[in-house]
């Protein structure tokens, strides 16, 4: 079965058709990159995906079950998980508590108004466990406000983590950073467990290749092509689409 | 945990002043004005919920405090017992906020300031004009204050530790929610409500929630108000008591348990000293909330707490904190 | 006489003033993105400043007139002063305004004191016409007569003249009207003016009708804010439609159920909430 399957995926915001009849089959464990210049709908596709917008026309099939109407929030609970480009974090609060928050999303506990939520040892314990992961325990109780960019994308990558997504949704994951910070951001990302199905939007090409196993080029809201990593740089249309006719 | 120490000695200290506030301010005048604070204070915490911590500024909440007061006072006036009004005035008060957060709650911001401010007119028409319900703009007498486990309260200091002991709880329980799973997901609505709904968080039912809990203090905030004026009138449902309240909530701080009971007591103080010398309160309360909103829109409690934190760098406890990483939230791309 | 009548005639009179007030309402919305919580103040102060320059042996219209200049001058002075120095912080505005709001009314209570004041109606436009049997007061017609005429002279303001396609840019779009080279700030003051000064004219226009007392700021204000939810903010035709619902609702709702009819009032508001948020006409504005 299919970790994630978008089906002629179509919308327009007024007259502008941003996603045209976009198919996507991600297997599981799979590794997927999204590729495409700015304004190619990258953006929306996963909007449409994390149910931010409702599409037009088109489903979207989350191993097997159809979210395509499901509420945002559901699909949180449903296995699926997102950082984003533009980091929006909680910055007045520490490391921590954004990581415990994401953990705490999917807890019937999050409607609890009388216990402290800093007691909640487990809840901390696996959010001290995906902050390890990203190699930034040592930086818990740091506020958010006071830490670099670097260190923020991988807060995100952690909150993603803590709510042990079956399908990551990570949006230009390297957006901003410098040079060592993506190299470790890579490198962790080239280390997740196979479990967990990746889709990576990027408009670099050359940043990401490494990380997929397979790649769909999108363009004005379309596919271009879809294929493995060779197929898709061979492929003419793809230097079509990134050099110009 | 050592940090903890001084505060715990403080708020011991503080309620413990509280408790024999009487003993040592022995003139009714000043201890009626000492119980006024308080139950203000459990409005401002109550408003406070929904301005501070969800975000959402209500200009409607003198409403659900008038609805507390006019259910227990016509229920009693009805031949009711004093038990069954008090019960009746929380379940109708929640009942009516639930009501309110239905339609508030399909805007944040100045929408849900605008229609707060609406359906708080509506109950204040409703207490002017239903005459034959609410007696008009007479108001409703309340004849004797409710004699709970055979304790009469008639007298001012028997009053004050009634309230004391209410407020006392509501201070806890607001205490706890703040630190709660609930009061960290009220939070992130108000400050990132997209990534909430993202993480699996049920933004719209967060805020509702926020918004029972606040109407909850209101009622028990109401009810108070009834018992210690024995009297209610159409005023109390009007535009300027949520005025009023919302000042408490600014002038002391937003999101701070301090700011709204520091602000009860600046507000209920000015008002019975500005109102012995001159009639002028409605000019005085307006001149107080342009000059805080112009000059202090933090409030007093967080400018006063960021003075004390500059002094003791490592302080940094989770209530007072709030605003500690307001910079960092600014900074944020 | 018809009872139904009288009320259709208060109704339309208290559905033309209403658009006076509710006009510079909602363009100060539209494009400042605040609900002026003085705009019953403007009003408020407004009637009794009229009644301050009839004493003074200035016609009733010319009264009207100054009136409005006045407040024009004072709402210039608040937004210039206080309303500016919080620019960008909506919600600051807001309580700013509620302030003011309350600072006016115990002013006007200082200077005017608690009693009603009913200024006379001007004397041509007393007494009444009759036709075909049916009698109409002549003053409540003239008033619908002035907010018709109002209306039009709005209409053509903003559909027709540089200043309106610019006050049209900045309510559909703020920011990209700033980089097209529109001073949004200066438009900001200029509709604050015009608000305020149509918020005075209604005041004293309604004042023979509706008399002058404390408390009739906190009485218009929230008919400004029906008329505004139901209409959509920065739309004219939408606050005209508006306040004839309201004017109406209110007379007829007296009428009928006269224990409930302030809260008839916000039944349509409540309607459109649910079903249209953004206002029978607005764009999406809450």
């Amino acid at each position: 079965m299919s970790a994630l399957v978008v089906k002629d995926l179509t919308k327009s915001f007024g007259g502008l058709r941003v996603t045209r009849g976009v198919n996507l089959d991600v297997a599981e464990g799979e590794r997927h990159l999204i590729l495409g210049p700015n304004g190619a709908g990258k953006t929306t596709l996963f909007n449409l995906i994390t149910g931010d917008f409702l599409p037009d026309s088109g489903s979207v099939m989350l191993q097997g079950r159809d979210i395509t109407r499901a509420p945002a929030r559901q699909r949180a609970h449903l296995g699926l998980g997102r950082t984003y480009q533009i980091i929006t974090l909680f910055g007045r609060d520490t490391i921590l508590r954004n990581v415990t928050l994401a953990a705490l999303g999917l807890s019937l506990r999050r409607w609890n108004p009388f216990v402290n939520l800093d007691a909640q040892a487990d809840l901390e314990a696996s959010a001290m466990a995906a902050l390890a992961r990203v190699g930034l325990s040592h930086a818990a109780h740091r506020l958010l406000g006071e830490t670099s960019y670097g260190e923020r994308r991988r807060v995100e990558i952690a909150m993603a983590l803590v709510q042990a997504p079956k399908v990551l949704l990570l949006d230009e994951p390297f957006a901003g950073l410098s040079v060592d910070e993506r190299r470790d951001v890579q490198k962790l990302l080239m280390s997740m467990p196979r479990d967990i199905t990746m889709v990576m939007i990027e408009h670099d090409m050359d940043v990401a290749l490494d990380f997929a196993d397979r790649i769909t080029l999108l363009n004005f809201g379309e596919v271009v092509v879809q294929g493995t990593r060779a197929e898709i740089v061979a492929d003419p249309r793809t230097r079509e689409v990134y050099l110009g006719s | 945990m050592k940090r903890r120490l001084p505060s715990m000695t403080a708020a011991l200290v503080v309620v413990a002043a509280m408790a024999t506030l009487p003993l040592w301010l022995a003139n009714t005048y000043y201890i009626n004005v000492a119980s006024q604070i308080l139950f203000w204070a459990i409005f401002a915490l109550g408003l406070n919920v929904l301005v501070g911590y969800a975000g959402l500024t209500s200009l409607g909440h003198a409403a659900l405090f008038a609805m507390s007061g006019y259910t227990a006072a016509i229920v009693v006036t009805a031949g009711g017992a004093h038990l069954l009004g008090a019960v009746a005035a929380i379940a109708m008060t929640v009942a009516t906020a639930a009501v309110f957060a239905v339609l508030a709650l399909r805007a944040t911001g100045i929408g849900f300031l605008m229609i707060t401010l609406a359906l708080g007119q509506i109950v204040w028409g409703i207490a002017y004009r239903w005459a034959a319900l609410t007696n008009g703009d007479n108001g409703i007498n309340f004849k004797t204050r409710p004699q709970p486990f055979g304790i009469d309260l008639t007298s001012a200091p028997a009053f004050y530790y009634a309230v004391l002991l209410v407020f006392l709880t509501a201070v806890m329980t607001m205490a706890v929610f703040v630190r709660s799973p609930l009061g960290a997901a009220v939070r992130g609505t108000r400050d990132q409500p997209r990534r909430m709904t993202a993480l699996g968080y049920n933004v719209w039912l967060v805020r509702f929630a926020a918004f029972l809990l606040s109407g909850f203090w209101t009622a028990v905030a109401g009810l108070l108000f009834l018992y210690y004026n024995q009297f209610i009138s159409p005023q109390v449902a009007a535009l300027q008591t949520s005025a009023e309240a919302l000042l408490m909530v600014i002038s002391g701080g937003t999101a701070t348990i301090l700011g709204p009971i520091a602000g009860a007591a600046i507000v209920v103080v000015m008002k019975t000293v500005v109102s012995a010398y001159v009639e002028r309160w409605n000019m005085v309360l307006g001149i107080i909330f342009v000059l805080i909103i112009s000059f202090m829109p933090d409030g007093l409690v967080p400018g006063i707490s960021r003075l004390v934190r500059s002094m003791w760098p490592q302080r940094r406890s989770n209530v007072t904190g709030e605003r500690a990483a307001k910079a960092a939230s600014e900074a944020r791309p | 006489m018809n009872l139904w009548l009288v009320l259709a005639i208060n109704s339309v009179t208290l559905g033309g003033l209403l658009f006076l007030l509710s006009a510079g309402f909602s363009l100060i919305f539209g494009l400042m993105r605040i609900p002026n919580l003085m705009h019953g103040s403007f009003f408020m102060l407004g009637a009794y400043m009229g009644s301050a320059f009839l004493k003074q042996g200035l016609g009733f219209w010319p009264a009207a007139l100054a009136s409005a200049i006045g407040m024009a001058v004072l709402g210039g002075l608040v937004e210039r002063l206080l309303l500016r120095r919080l620019a960008g912080q909506e919600l600051a505005q807001v309580l700013l305004t509620l302030g003011m709001s309350f600072i006016i009314a115990d002013a006007c209570l200082m200077i005017w004191t608690g009693d009603p004041i009913q200024p006379a109606t001007p004397p041509d436009l007393r007494g009444a016409v009759t036709t075909a049997g049916l009698v109409f007061p002549i003053y409540r017609i003239a008033i619908v007569g002035v907010a018709v005429a109002m209306a039009v002279a709005l209409w053509l303001l903003i559909d027709r003249t540089r200043i309106g396609a610019m006050i049209r840019a900045g309510v559909d779009d703020a920011p990209i009207a700033r980089v097209v080279g529109i001073k949004v700030s200066q438009l900001f003051t200029l509709v604050f003016c015009l608000g305020a000064a149509l918020a005075a004219f209604a005041g004293v226009v309604g004042s023979p009708y509706l008399s002058i007392y404390p408390g009739l700021d906190a009485e218009m204000l929230p008919l400004a804010l029906i008329v505004v939810i139901l209409g959509g903010a920065g739309s004219l035709l939408g606050a005209l439609l508006g306040s004839f619902i309201i004017g109406f609702l209110y007379n007829f709702g007296q009428a009928l159920f006269p224990d409930l009819a302030y809260v008839i009032l916000f039944v349509p508001m409540v309607l459109v909430l649910v079903l249209r948020p953004q206002g029978l006409f607005g764009r999406a504005a809450l």
